[in-house]
């Protein structure tokens, strides 16, 4: 964190209101995102309570699993999400413009450009915190290698025809969360987290009632104790007035409301079960819908308030102008997409429980790219980013004092002005540093010479200014202009590129095995 | 001794039996050492989360019937059959002896021996432990003991601890079993959770050390752990090897730190006590004759953070936004006193952590006045 953050901080502590941390949205946010609200059961890995999903504020799909134990009722909550999922997912899929991309071409070697679909638009998943995120990636991991009917019909469980693919698209999903600045899958928290400083604890902002009570506190309140009230205030049953946003439940929920439902519903079920006749069954079919309808509506109340949260939070979000370069990454965000649809259409196996070495590597370069280019857009689109910059001394502003014309010393000699800028900042300059500010949207370099009598930084400009003697009009600053200029690279590349898997050396493992990987095995109890 | 036990229970209230100290606690003192009010609470045995309650900042802390049901029932499963899969798991993932066999006569080193540790009250309970050990050392064969009670001493008072299990090899080293019930998928299970996990399991190790510290010759107790979990999605038990050599060393280090209770104690006003029968401006007054250290860390592990967070913020500390914030503002340790520095009316300018403050301010100031107005860059 650095200072400015948390100066900012302490200022939200003094106005009891969360502060700007950014003047603009750094994360693009869909026209229709899908909101993904689940509940999970203490205890048990990945065995869904229930969720709230839809992308309509006003209608939310509710889905209950009434006893989080059984497989059958389990599986029925799955294909029940992967009907509200997949044709999300899917809406996407068929509008497309043409892209261009380069490959390898496999005869010759050389890299040449491929005329490719791109698609226009991609879904976007909004959950509410980063647990959430990570129960997506645990549905993802406990559906994809599923096998249904149709696949196995020896199968000794056969999952619903769409789960397996729902769950191959939720690992999709939970994977792109790890690439820095992208929005395929987001939390709420983080969001909102990245665009205002509370005046609490990062740790504390992981609560979504919380960090909301500080953004926009209910009734004008002071944030803190909005907050507070959001963390700690019970009704007279001793539940929570603001539920957590979940996964996990409360356990005052689960033991005094949950399990004495759930256990309602057993019985009827069992007693269901022993009906002899018909009006007796008639009857206890009754009441094992009421026991039924009894957790729907527990599992509602939970999830409802942090649905809600969740499009406050969306709405505080749009009210921020969209940064210039957010753009640029929700595009990588769509090639993600397009690249998953491919791999499903192609018929490819689901993605495998352990990357290979090649495919490991790739992934971590390029999430390294990813960060390096979200630090550096963001603080290209935002004076308040770029503020922390400076004060670390990774950039500087000032105003031009003065511009001398200078040559270069080839055959054909090409401009090089000395450009003299005068400045408050701090930055760390080596011998002979480069910099760069930004053009018309290109980045412009230049070389750190050296400081003048006053301390005034000398810079030469190097390129961007045409091919001619002198230099394109408006391609050098002019004395008085007020000038930015960064220490780091605008559009940071990543390192050279790694073999194909198929010729991972044996160091690493040698080429990766080919073909699906087999189901998990399956026991009487497994608990997915 | 007497006397400080005498002292105690007067803090504790008259009628209130000591609640016992448990690892978990004991991982979360040794987190933040310099909290006297946690250290002098917990050595006297009172309970915080009762005291909370009083204080009218009650603690969120509870545990789901779900979970305390589904981790006892997997327990269970891991310990059937006199503990044949536990011990095919700890001999497969640690060695240390030939593949155990229940059922195998004494004598042979497969057989395994399960003995009974039930006794009268922990300090009984601890001393069979500790014969139990001893005799275990001497046979060379698979011992499983399972949740034993193993006494440590924490601040000058005893804390009795019981781990899921502790396994003498026929090698005669000792291994201390972490039975979880949350899952290891592909692997790999929840870093938080594992971690939490490791330092329990270093609480346990320390306190088997000092068991076999009073043998002769002591027999090594192994640094590394075996933790269990469900494997993937299913009921069934894998294990992986933790080694706790870091938290085992980390959390002798900070117990070793832990002012002495009885200090503590002293320093008390006569007549103060944490019974939970007296008016609540009472006990706020008790609790706030003891310094606390608090931070935001403390919130998943105290019953009294959300009491000591009021306090620390109605102080205006700036640990409350977290312990790194602490650290980059130098000597300013109130939010009035940095947002003055930052202002510049009030502290030294040639103080770098002033200066640096200044200095933000000004880039703060500066970008929000001008996204006021066109943007800059």
């Amino acid at each position: 964190m650095s200072l400015i953050h948390t100066l900012a901080r302490l200022e939200a502590v003094e106005s009891g209101r969360a502060q700007p941390l950014a003047m603009v949205r750094h994360r693009h946010l869909a026209a229709r995102p899908l909101v993904f609200v689940p509940l999970t059961t203490a205890g048990e890995a990945g065995a869904p309570l229930g969720a709230l999903v839809g992308s309509d504020r006003e209608r939310p799909r509710l889905l209950v699993v009434p006893q989080p134990r059984d497989r059958d009722l389990r599986f029925a909550f799955l294909a029940d999400l992967a009907e509200e999922v997949l044709p999300y997912v899917d809406s996407f899929a068929e509008d497309t413009e043409p892209a261009e991309q380069s490959k390898t071409d496999p005869e010759t070697g050389k890299r040449v450009k491929v005329e490719v679909e791109l698609c226009a638009d991609a879904p976007q998943l909004i959950v509410p915190s980063r647990a959430g995120v990570d129960f997506v990636r645990l549905l993802g991991r406990s559906m994809r290698f599923r096998r249904t009917a149709e696949q196995d019909p020896d199968t000794p469980y056969p999952a619903p025809a769409r789960v397996p693919l729902l769950g191959r698209w939720l690992t999709h999903f939970a994977e792109r969360a790890r690439v820095p600045g992208s929005t395929l899958i987001a939390a709420m928290t983080e969001l909102l987290a990245r665009h205002w400083a509370t005046g609490q604890s990062s740790l504390e902002d992981q609560h979504l009632g919380a960090l909301l009570a500080w953004i926009d506190p209910p009734g004008g309140d002071a944030g803190a104790e909005a907050a507070r009230r959001a963390e700690t205030a019970r009704d007279a049953g001793g539940q929570l007035l603001c539920p957590p946003a979940g996964p996990a439940t409360d356990p005052a929920f689960d033991n005094k409301l949950l399990a004495p439902a759930i256990e309602r519903y057993d019985r009827a079920r069992t007693a269901l079960a022993a009906a002899d006749d018909g009006p007796s069954a008639d009857h206890r079919l009754a009441e094992l819908t009421a026991a039924e309808r009894e957790i729907g509506a527990l599992v509602e109340s939970r999830t409802r308030p942090t649905w809600d949260a969740v499009w406050h939070g969306l709405d505080l979000l749009n009210d921020l102008p969209e940064g210039e370069r957010a753009a640029e990454r929700w595009t990588r965000d769509r090639w993600s997409y397009t690249g998953h649809r491919d791999r499903v259409l192609a018929g490819e196996p689901p993605q495998p429980r352990r990357d290979d070495a090649v495919t490991a590597a790739n992934k971590l370069a390029a999430r390294e790219t990813a960060q390096a280019r979200l630090e550096a857009q963001e603080a290209l689109d935002d004076p308040l980013v770029m503020a922390a910059r400076r004060l670390s001394g990774e950039a500087f502003a000032g105003e031009v004092t003065e511009v001398v014309m200078a040559y270069s010393e080839s055959k054909r000699p090409s401009p090089r002005p000395l450009v003299t800028l005068r400045t408050d900042d701090g930055p760390h300059l080596a011998e002979r540093a480069k910099v760069y500010r930004s053009l018309a949207g290109k980045p412009q370099s230049a070389q750190f010479v050296g400081y003048d009598e006053e301390g005034g930084v000398v810079l030469r400009i190097m390129d961007k200014m045409g091919r001619g003697k002198e230099p394109d009009e408006g391609s050098v600053p002019e004395k008085g202009d007020q000038v930015t200029w960064t220490l780091f690279e605008h559009a940071p590349r990543g390192g050279p590129s790694l073999p194909e898997p198929e010729d991972t050396p044996w160091t690493h493992g040698g080429p990766p095995g080919t073909g699906a990987e087999a189901p998990d095995p399956v026991t009487s109890e497994d608990t997915l | 001794m007497t006397a400080l036990r005498q002292r105690l229970a007067e803090l504790r209230g008259p009628a209130v039996p000591a609640k016992a100290l448990d690892a978990r606690a004991l991982a979360a003192l040794a987190a933040n050492p310099g909290c006297r009010r946690r250290a002098l609470l917990d050595g006297a045995g009172v309970d915080k989360s009762a005291l909370a309650q009083a204080l009218g900042s009650p603690s969120g802390f509870g545990q789901s019937q779900f979970a305390f049901v589904r981790g006892n029932a997997f327990e269970a499963k891991v310990k059937a059959d006199g503990g044949a899969e536990l011990l095919r798991l700890v001999h497969a993932h640690l060695g240390g002896g030939p593949e155990p066999t229940t059922g195998a006569p004494d004598g042979d080193p497969a057989a395994v021996r399960t003995p009974d540790l039930a006794a009268a009250g922990p300090e009984g309970r601890a001393a069979r432990t500790a014969l139990a050990l001893r005799e275990a050392s001497g046979t060379r064969a698979w011992t499983l003991l399972d949740h034993p009670m193993l006494a440590l001493d924490v601040a000058g008072s005893p804390a009795f601890l019981e781990p899921d299990a502790v396994v003498v090899h026929p090698d005669g080293h000792w291994t201390v079993v972490e039975i979880k019930s949350f899952p290891m998928i592909d692997g790999a299970a929840d870093a938080a959770k594992v971690g939490s996990a490791a330092r329990q399991a270093a609480v346990y190790a320390l306190a088997l050390q000092q068991v076999a510290g009073h043998l002769d010759p002591a027999p090594p107790v192994h640094h590394r752990v075996l933790l269990v979990c469900p494997k993937d999605f299913s009921n069934q038990p894998t294990a992986a090897v933790m080694d706790v050599r870091k938290q085992l060393s980390v959390t002798k280090r900070q117990l070793g730190r832990l002012t002495r209770i009885e200090d503590i104690a002293d320093a008390l006003p006569e007549g103060t006590t944490f019974d939970v029968e007296r008016p609540a401006a009472e006990l706020t007054e008790a609790v706030e004759s003891v310094p606390a250290a608090y931070a935001p860390e403390c919130l998943a592990a105290c019953e009294l953070a959300f009491h000591c967070r009021e306090r620390a913020r109605g102080d205006g500390e700036v640990t409350a936004l977290g312990r790194s914030v602490r650290g980059e503002l130098g000597a300013l340790t109130a939010v009035e006193d940095v947002l003055a520095a930052a202002r510049g009316t009030a502290g030294d300018p040639d103080d770098p952590a002033v200066a640096a403050l200044r200095r933000a301010a000004g880039l703060r100031a500066e970008a929000l006045a001008a996204a006021g107005g066109d943007t800059a860059c």
